[in-house]
């Protein structure tokens, strides 16, 4: 493929897809690239109660779509496949999914941030299989089993509180002896009798074949190790910014955040623009990331109109 | 097209006894993906009439078939061959990564 675009678009979130309205708006025919897991985070939640303009709230995955319908309505083609690589040494930019190419004069970054993982034996192998990342999406299907929550934080707390109302049993793994989840929130996990908190606990392992069997507990204090029956691993121990495949490209911060000029949305290379929570560790709201996912399509806009050459 | 539902009556004469590829969406009302996944097994089914019979199982009302095929994460969607699993995949990954389940499977 060798026509050049004006805009390439990197990911499908609240960022993401506003960048996809501004730019269309502004006629630049953008093209965005929607990934694996298209419609970012709030794919994964429920009832959004803070997204302004909603009164009574509106279902994650029903701002999601409307978000991408409204971005096509303006000319931004969408094409539901990850990008693989990119090469932002020289312009045109150039992107691949698989072996495909596509090229640009600008790009905007709004890969947002993916779940962290332990990196224990039998994590990965088991993901979906008992492993799982969101228990709001997948807590039903734990009707009368035994859990585990991975994290001390609020999200941790949420995931476990969510698991109460299907699964027989609920374990917290909390590394050290406090909980870093805020008062109220932890009162209502101590409060609540499905709930057990196994302090300075740490998982080793998760084991099973096809399907999560047990898990291998390690107490950090006595060193002592147990394997205990589980049906499910919930990890909530937090997020990290999806910028894997910009590493080489691009100025990242000791986190792994694509760096950005301050109060403007262009990163360490001149024409690839970057907004949302791949860039943001303080605010993380959808609000916000649409909020720059705009500030980007207008720098990126400004730019192309006039430092383009 | 709209995609047929299997249910714990019919899933061992629609699925498990079809000679040739069927094409199993383990869904459910509350999840996220699942919608944007739905349409997507809807057109599927319709293009691929024919070559492999495409299909919806809502996991609250067959919790039996959700916890037999070890569905702990939806969507899941599991290809079976002559009744037998061949393949599966967790989380809407777009029209193509189903297409490519059916392609594999049919070369």
């Amino acid at each position: 493929m060798s026509d050049v675009r004006k805009l390439i678009i990197i990911g499908s979130g609240p960022a993401g897809f506003t960048a996809g309205i501004y730019s269309g708006r502004a006629e630049l025919k953008p093209l965005l690239f929607a990934g694996e897991k298209q419609g970012g985070q709030l794919m994964n939640t429920a009832l959004v109660e803070n997204w302004p303009g909603a009164e009574r709230g509106i279902m994650g995955v029903d701002l999601m779509m409307q978000m991408r319908k409204q971005a096509e309505r303006f000319g931004t083609e969408i094409i539901d496949k990850k990008v693989g690589k990119v090469d932002f040494s020289k312009r045109p930019f150039k992107v691949w999914v698989g072996e495909e190419e596509y090229l640009a004069e600008a790009v905007i970054i709004t890969t947002g941030a993916e779940n962290k993982m332990l990196g224990v034996p039998g994590e990965k192998e088991l993901l979906g299989k008992g492993v799982a990342v969101c228990a709001v999406c997948d807590a039903p299907l734990y009707k009368d089993k035994i859990v585990y929550v991975v994290g001390g934080g609020n999200a941790a707390v949420e995931d476990a509180l969510a698991l109460t109302k299907y699964a027989r049993e609920v374990k917290m793994l909390i590394r050290r002896d406090v909980l870093k989840a805020s008062k109220i929130m932890a009162e209502k996990v101590k409060n609540n009798p499905k709930i057990e908190i196994l302090w300075n606990s740490e998982l080793k392992e998760v084991m099973g074949e096809n399907r999560v069997e047990k898990v291998r507990v390690i107490n950090n204090k006595t060193n002592k190790e147990q394997e205990l029956a589980a049906d499910g691993v919930f990890l909530a121990i937090g997020h990290k910014p999806s910028t894997e495949i910009f590493k080489e490209q691009l100025e990242l911060d000791e986190k792994g955040y694509i760096k950005t000029s301050e109060n403007e949305t262009m990163t360490s290379v001149e024409g690839v623009f970057a907004g949302g929570d791949v860039v943001d560790s303080k605010y993380k709201q959808a609000v916000t990331a649409a909020g720059m996912g705009c500030m980007a399509a207008l720098d990126a806009e400004k730019w192309l109109e006039k430092d383009y050459v | 097209m709209t995609a047929v539902h299997f249910s714990v009556k019919d899933f061992d004469e629609k699925v498990i006894k079809v000679k040739g590829l069927v094409l199993v969406d383990f869904y459910a009302d509350w999840c996220g993906p699942c919608k944007m996944a739905g349409p997507v097994i809807d057109e599927l089914a319709g293009e691929y009439k024919g070559k492999a019979v495409v299909g919806k199982v809502n996991v609250d009302e067959n919790q039996e078939l959700s916890s037999k095929y070890g569905v702990m994460s939806v969507p899941t969607v599991v290809l079976f061959k002559d009744g037998k699993e061949v393949d599966r995949m967790m989380g809407f990954k777009g029209k193509e990564g189903y297409e490519n389940l059916i392609k594999k499977a049919l070369k």
